[in-house]
């Protein structure tokens, strides 16, 4: 129990880490996922292509080699991505190790937000938009009033499993020299060897809250976009 | 391209535009690859020495001895979680509250918690320092712990996608409940999970790729000692990412397969996520 009391700023500093690790790489997944999606369904078939191999690629992959081709592999070919630690928000700045964790995660959770999306539209039936068609609605007024509506309600609970797995696997930034919540629990665990259950359990339950906290939140946006669905 | 809903079959103009639009991307795509195989041949990535080592028999055997580890961790750890996704799927469909709200605790936090945290927590707790337990069991035991929940409730969602009606003709002449879900339900709801399993077998294949970080055998762990001794970062991480990508098709393509074969071309599987209120049973 002193573990996590005396250390309790670790703790802290560790799902800080987290939670930033996730929202930046939850956000940045988000738009890259509906690029990928819209090239994906789009009528460009060299990009639906593209992206359809890009998708196959990349969740086929371990996140784990992902951050091996980001973290190891891509600095013997020049790119650091260090330049990222001159950015300075007051006295505030990026670290090389957040950034590459961040690229990481976000180009593997890409590639399953993309699906999300396009299961999201493929769920609209094709007589929706034929119906708005025949009554003479341009491609603008048919996406904003009758496919996107209807695909954004169909979307959301494949894209929040898709965020909650991305809040678990910020833990696979610990390997890479972040000190985030699972490495914390390392470091803790090797500090007070006697304690191992406590720290796991305290440990545990912060994931939980972060998981509860985007589950609920999915749900609370499902019960207001319920609507006339069905 | 068919039927689509987000717009009409092309006429000339647009398809003029489409293709201008084609060729742009294409040039965009191929200049992108062409400048990746400049920039590994630059920066001396495409030599023969540093891909030797996956020519020479001795290496090949190497990484086809930590292929095996791998396959192994995630078949063992997929036979164990069909056992402990079974137990709590059943257990979670019970008609007893105090057999369902444990199982429903076990399944939920299992599913919410990362499974590198729980390898992390077995290899602590007992492995290091002369534990009873070797880095391999702990990725088995938490990969059958997070995959089993994750099964125990692909196997809910799949008794309770059998028409209910089934279950009430066998209540009708007589079965009793276990009866019901082991003669009626069970038998049909293995059909309709088949492609979810076979899903989830990709899934505990990617995560012993974790095994990295508690020093467990495998294909992540094989790469340091190569990568180190030879200093081929980028072609060592090609060739490891290359096996998972192809093992992986080969049983995205089997799931694909059975999905056609027994399930027809029926909307898969609904899987509730994790973090869920509710914690229903069959009907």
């Amino acid at each position: 129990m002193e573990a996590i009391t005396t250390d309790f700023d670790l703790y802290l500093k560790g799902f800080g880490l987290t939670v930033g690790l996730f929202v930046a790489s939850g956000i940045a997944s988000l738009v890259f996922g509906a690029l990928l999606a819209a090239a994906r369904v789009g009528p460009i078939s060299v990009l639906a292509k593209a992206s359809a191999a890009y998708v196959t690629l990349f969740r086929n992959t371990p996140l784990l080699m992902i951050f091996i081709f980001i973290a190891i592999a891509m600095p013997r070919i020049g790119f650091t991505f260090n330049f990222v630690e001159e950015i300075r928000v007051g006295d505030w700045n990026i670290s090389g190790f957040f950034f590459r964790a961040c690229l990481a995660l976000t180009l593997y959770t890409s590639a399953f937000v993309c699906e999300a999306f396009r299961s999201g539209i493929n769920a609209v039936p094709i007589g929706q938009a034929e119906a708005a068609r025949a009554l003479g609605l341009t491609f603008g007024q048919n996406m904003t009033n009758i496919v996107m509506p209807q695909a954004l309600r169909a979307v959301v609970p494949p894209l929040t499993s898709v965020q909650i797995a991305l809040a678990k696997n910020t833990s696979v930034a610990a390997a890479f020299g972040i000190a985030e919540a699972t490495a914390t629990m390392r470091l803790l665990g090797n500090r007070y060897g006697d304690q191992t259950v406590e720290i796991f359990f305290f440990i545990a339950v912060g994931y939980i809250i972060i998981v509860e906290i985007v589950a609920l939140g999915s749900y609370a946006l499902e019960r207001r976009w319920k609507a006339a669905a069905r | 391209m068919s039927a689509s809903v987000l717009f009409d079959t092309p006429g000339p103009k647009a398809r003029r535009r489409h293709r201008i639009f084609t060729i742009v991307s294409l040039l965009l795509l191929v200049g992108f690859l062409v400048l990746v195989v400049m920039r590994l041949n630059d920066r001396g990535q495409l030599e023969y020495a540093l891909w030797e080592p996956f020519l020479t028999p001795a290496y090949l055997e190497v990484i086809l001895e930590a292929l095996l580890k791998t396959l192994q961790m995630a078949f063992g750890a997929i036979l164990l979680a069909i056992v402990f996704g079974v137990v709590f799927g059943i257990a979670k469909l019970s008609d007893h509250r105090i057999v369902r709200a444990p199982a429903w605790l076990v399944v939920e936090f299992f599913r919410a918690v990362p499974v590198l945290l729980l390898m992390t927590f077995f290899w602590l707790a007992f492995s290091i320092g002369g534990g009873p337990l070797s880095p391999f069991w702990c990725v088995v035991i938490a990969l059958t712990l997070y995959n089993g929940s994750v099964l125990a409730e692909v196997l809910r969602a799949g008794i309770n996608a059998v028409p209910p009606g089934q279950a009430e003709a066998a209540y009708a002449i007589g079965m009793r409940k276990s009866q019901v879900i082991w003669l009626i339900q069970l038998p049909q709801a293995v059909k309709i999970m088949l492609p979810a399993l076979i899903s989830q077998c990709v899934v505990a294949l990617k995560d012993t790729s974790l095994g990295f970080y508690i020093t467990a055998p495998g294909l992540t762990a094989v790469m340091r000692p190569i990568y180190l001794e030879f200093q081929n970062q980028v072609p060592t991480a090609i060739v490891i990412a290359s096996i998972y990508i192809i093992v992986n098709l080969l049983l995205t393509g089997l799931a694909t397969y059975l999905q056609h074969k027994l399930v027809g071309e029926k909307k898969q599987l609904d899987v509730p996520m994790v973090g869920g209120v509710d914690s229903g049973r069959a009907v």
